[in-house]
């Protein structure tokens, strides 16, 4: 009950400071934020899965944050708030924090600093702005609702009960923040700050509820400033050769038989593992999905056979694959 | 926890609760003391809600068939709500508002497209009213709140009270299916839950914004996800008096298709010949800056605006065309063709309920409560439905209802007519004034027979230099009109066609004919007459009452000034696809003087301004006709219209007066 007495005193504290008005004290909050959050166009349409999301910049330079998802199967579309519109590419994702940074041929674009750590707790109020349902098209302003922080807690304490691979602290949210197309929106504290990423959409899978949550800011800075400042990149090394088939790795030597590839991007999904090959000895299972390939995005079975080939054979090589909601590291030993 | 000063008043939303949660777990400390600036946010807040929440209104279908929720905007009890609303009701429904009272509401007029429906709630005639706000003014961030009937909670005559702010303004929705297509409209992120349909959505200080209308529900079921949408209160302005004429009213359109340029841009990509935008100019890949004072930038700005007019109003657009900046008037058309109108609606009726109700027996299962629409939602919903409505009040497995006499009393039904009671009233006021007003208010120069009487001779001069002297004679059927030495005489109702078709000056002929022949029959012997409601007059405000009545292959409107009732213009019609002539009345006095001027217009421009001296009304038999054919010029005769039209022609006026 102290915290509450506390919170309460400093409201009364800042409030007396504050020349308060009735109507619309949210104006330039609100629109500053909108001007950062951006739309996202990509893969989906299908039944179900919409072919949108939201985003938001974290650079001067046109880098934007936005929710890891099948929607960035392709390189997505991006559209400024001034309705701009960008073909982008993916520079960086981190997929356990569900994570994806796009670039885009702009400069001076408004952006959230990520340096300071944001000082985000429950009871805080905050508004999210995302293009959920995709109802703002072309030039127009992303929605915004507003609400209040309800907790800071971690999903994985009833594991399984939401399907994410993100073990990391949420902010559950009192506002119904979390629809079709939010994911990747922003969510901002008081002082206009970035206070955590929408997520995607998750639903407990024993009641039925339908989750509204925030990645915090604070698990995403340290990846988004390496991925912008190139330290961590998932963009695929152009400069390295490509070595002679018998002097590189392929998926039949370390045992790994893929799913049939009858796609231009057929996922590298592992169909069977080959018994006593490196795959089998590392663990690897039917199923898996095979995201990164020493820390280079795997986007399609034929980049995972041309990313092996740049690989010498008698070299380790470092996979991350999907496991369900799970992320793992794996090393495959020749 | 840091706040800062922009952030203070969101805080006091729930400081409120902490401060008392506060106050009742702390041991003796001092007394909390709220800060007396967010003591004035909250009382304001609080001071909103009691102001808006009695001009709420919980609309209810009788026999349990649902509900929603409506708005008082008078104090004689017209309210607003979504015509998906009152669809299932029919004509009848009851309503209960914060006071505690139900009272019988009939239906006034429907707009099945924009998802408007005035009713009228009975038994009183001084309602709580809403104040109407300004929705262009709002802004995305702004508080407000929606006040209604959720779930149909209202049954305890108590409305709901749910807060939030603007999530977007100006958003365009798809029409649901074929009708309810919302734009321009505000996103809202306070709590909008099925039966909140129709009900008002207030700004923070409780003034009317607009009307709750839908909802986004995707996946999670037929509750509030956070997104609801309201058609905005000046939409609503607009269709004020469309609806008040007790019709089933349409939308506008311009009769072209646009398309953004990619560099920004909204340009025509196709236009209807027969459009008034294209009479008055625009073609293909002419740029449009602006309509209706609004400008527009791209294809959905445009969208937008069009989606807030009623059929048939005309205002002001600018466009650019070939390195030329126009700016004009343009009439627009409706998105439908009637019948296709009463056929949609017929579709868009909700599906009889799905199994047999006991009549009087109040239905509590929340699935037949339901009445908010999304996109689709309706498909999934109509799947086991028979294709064919039934008509509302007969549906099967339901006797008629019982209409109480206080609504039967006002309710008259009529092809085409949410209610024509209504129209018949506007027809009745709209004569009345006209009687009232100059020539008819003032006596006869002499008292002659009942059937010669009110014979019109005018007299005045061209407002051209040289100015020519003009004397215009107006009897039953046979009329003329001289300037200088030259005469031009209509006997012939086919004349009058053709004096209109041909854009000729003759065309005041029958402008005065039909207004004096409208003084002397009244609406109801005029021809077909009907009350059209309200629209600008030369693009401008404020809303003109339009009386509309057509005789023979003339259909002719008189624009009325909504306070003084004074006619301002007559336009008569002689082909749809045609400009009319429009013959402008502009007065130094009130409506009961002697109009100064004629101005008779094609299009947007004057083609012959009469001063008028003299306005007689005199026995047809004492005006003189010209028996001689060769001073005497027909319509046909071009001469005529050389001498006079053309001259006047080179002289366009611009000038656009309200």
């Amino acid at each position: 009950m102290n915290r509450l007495a506390a919170i309460t005193l400093t409201l009364l504290l800042t409030a007396s400071a504050a020349d308060l008005q009735a109507e619309s004290p949210l104006g330039t909050w609100v629109r500053d934020a909108q001007k950062r959050v951006v739309k996202i166009y990509g893969a989906g349409g299908l039944k179900g899965l919409e072919a949108y999301q939201s985003g938001f910049l974290v650079s001067p330079e046109g880098h934007i944050a936005t929710a890891w998802s099948y929607v960035l199967d392709v390189e997505p579309v991006v559209l400024l708030d001034d309705g701009r519109r960008f073909e982008s590419k993916i520079v960086g994702f981190e997929p356990s924090l569900e994570l994806a940074v796009l670039k885009i041929d702009a400069t001076d674009t408004p952006f959230f600093e990520l340096k300071e750590e944001p000082n985000v707790d429950w009871g805080d109020p905050v508004i999210a702005v995302s293009n959920l349902f995709n109802i703002a098209t072309g030039n127009e302003a992303a929605s915004v609702m507003q609400g209040t922080v309800a907790s800071v807690t971690e999903l994985n304490a009833r594991r399984g009960t939401f399907k994410t691979p993100y073990r990391g602290k949420v902010l559950i949210l009192d506002l119904i923040a979390n629809n079709p197309g939010a994911a990747g929106g922003a969510v901002i504290n008081s002082d206009g700050q970035l206070a955590g990423m929408l997520g995607k959409e998750l639903r407990d899978s024993t009641t039925g509820v339908w989750l509204n949550y925030a990645v915090p800011a604070n698990a995403l800075r340290t990846t988004i400033g390496d991925i912008i400042a190139g330290r961590k990149t998932t963009v695929i090394n152009s400069a390295t050769a490509t070595l002679p088939r018998k002097d590189s790795h392929n998926p039949n030597e370390l045992g790994l038989v893929m799913v049939p590839d009858v796609l231009e991007t057929t996922p590298a999904y592992i169909d069977t593992v080959a018994t006593d090959s490196p795959a089998a000895r590392a663990a690897l299972r039917p199923d898996d999905l095979i995201l990164l390939v020493n820390g280079q995005r795997v986007d399609s079975q034929r980049t995972l056979r041309s990313l092996l080939r740049t690989i010498d054979r008698r070299d380790n090589v470092e996979l991350t694959v999907q496991r369900d909601t799970q992320i793992l590291p794996v090393t495959l030993q020749p | 926890m840091k706040i800062t000063a922009r952030s203070t008043s969101l805080c006091s939303l729930f400081l409120l609760s902490l401060a008392i949660l506060s106050c009742s777990s702390s041991q003796a400390a001092d007394p909390i003391r709220l800060d007396p600036a967010l003591e004035r946010v909250e009382k304001s807040r609080i001071e909103s809600v009691a102001r808006a929440v009695p001009s709420a209104v919980s609309v209810f279908v009788p026999g349990g068939g649902g509900g929603g929720s409506g708005v008082m905007i008078s104090p004689d009890g017209y309210a607003l709500t979504n015509f998906h609303v009152t669809s299932p009701a029919g004509s009848f429904m009851r309503c209960s508002m914060s006071d505690g009272n139900v009272y019988d509401a009939v239906i006034v007029g429907i707009d099945p497209v924009g998802d408007l429906a005035m009713i009228r709630l009975l038994g009183r005639s001084d309602f709580p009213k809403a104040e109407l706000g300004d929705s262009l003014a709002a802004e995305a961030g702004d508080w407000c709140m929606v006040i209604g009937n959720p779930f149909l909670l209202a049954t305890n005559l108590k409305p709901t009270v749910t807060y939030g702010i603007l999530s977007g303004v100006g958003r365009y929705q798809y029409p649901s299916g074929t009708l309810l297509e919302y734009g321009d409209c505000l996103q809202t992120d306070a709590s909008v839950n099925p039966g909140n349909s129709g009900g008002p959505i207030y700004d923070a200080s409780g003034k009317l914004l607009g009307i709750v209308g839908r909802c986004s529900f995707e996946k999670r079921g037929r509750v509030n996800v956070g997104v609801g949408y309201a058609i905005s209160i000046n939409q609503a302005k607009n269709f004020l008096g469309y609806l008040r004429s007790g019709r089933i009213v349409d939308h506008a359109t311009l009769g072209a298709t646009v398309s953004t340029e990619p560099e920004g841009g909204v340009v025509v990509s196709n236009i209807l010949e027969s459009s008034d935008a294209y009479r008055r100019g625009l073609r293909y890949g002419s740029e449009i800056l602006e309509i209706d004072g609004r400008v527009v930038q791209t294809a959905n700005d445009l969208q937008n605006v069009m989606a807030t007019l009623p059929n048939g109003w005309r205002v002001k657009m600018s466009y650019r065309s070939e390195g030329k900046t126009v700016d004009t008037l343009v009439r627009t058309m409706g998105v439908h063709l009637e019948d296709e109108l009463l056929k949609k609606m017929a579709g868009a009726l909700p599906p009889p309920p799905p199994r047999p109700q006991q009549p009087d027996q109040e239905d509590n299962d929340p699935d037949q409560k339901e009445n908010d629409t999304e996109q689709g939602d309706k498909p999934e919903k109509n799947k086991n439905q028979p294709p064919q409505r039934v008509p509302p009040g007969q549906r099967p497995g339901k006797p008629p209802r019982k209409i109480p006499q206080q609504v039967k009393d006002q309710l008259v039904e009529r092809k085409g007519f949410a209610n024509y009671h209504f129209n018949l009233a506007e027809q009745n006021s709209f004569i009345d004034a006209l009687r009232s007003q100059f020539p008819a208010a003032n006596k006869p120069t002499q008292t002659p027979s009942a059937d010669e009487k009110k014979a019109w001779l005018i007299k005045g001069e061209t407002a051209q230099t040289p100015a020519q002297p003009v004397k215009i004679q107006i009897a039953t059927d046979k009329m003329s009109l001289q300037i200088g030495q030259q005469i031009l005489q209509i006997d012939q109702r086919s004349e009058m066609y053709d004096a209109v078709t041909d854009s000729t000056v003759a065309g005041l002929l029958p402008a005065l004919n039909a207004w004096r022949r409208m003084l002397n029959d009244g609406p109801l012997k005029f021809g077909e007459s009907y009350y059209l409601g309200t629209m600008p007059l030369g693009g401008e405000r404020p809303l003109r009452d339009v009386m509309v009545g057509i005789a023979g292959e003339l259909e002719v409107r008189w624009l009325s000034h909504p306070d003084t009732g004074a006619v301002e213009a007559i336009e008569v019609f002689a082909d749809r696809d045609e400009d009319p002539a429009e013959l402008w009345l502009l007065r130094e006095g009130d409506s009961k003087a002697m109009p100064n001027v004629l101005d008779l217009r094609y299009g947007i421009d004057s083609i012959l301004k009469i001063k008028v001296q003299s306005w007689e009304q005199i026995p047809a038999s004492e005006l003189e006709w010209s028996a001689d054919d060769k001073n005497a010029h027909h319509m046909r005769d071009s001469t005529f219209k050389r001498a006079i039209g053309a001259s006047q022609n080179t002289n366009k006026q611009q000038e656009v007066k309200a």
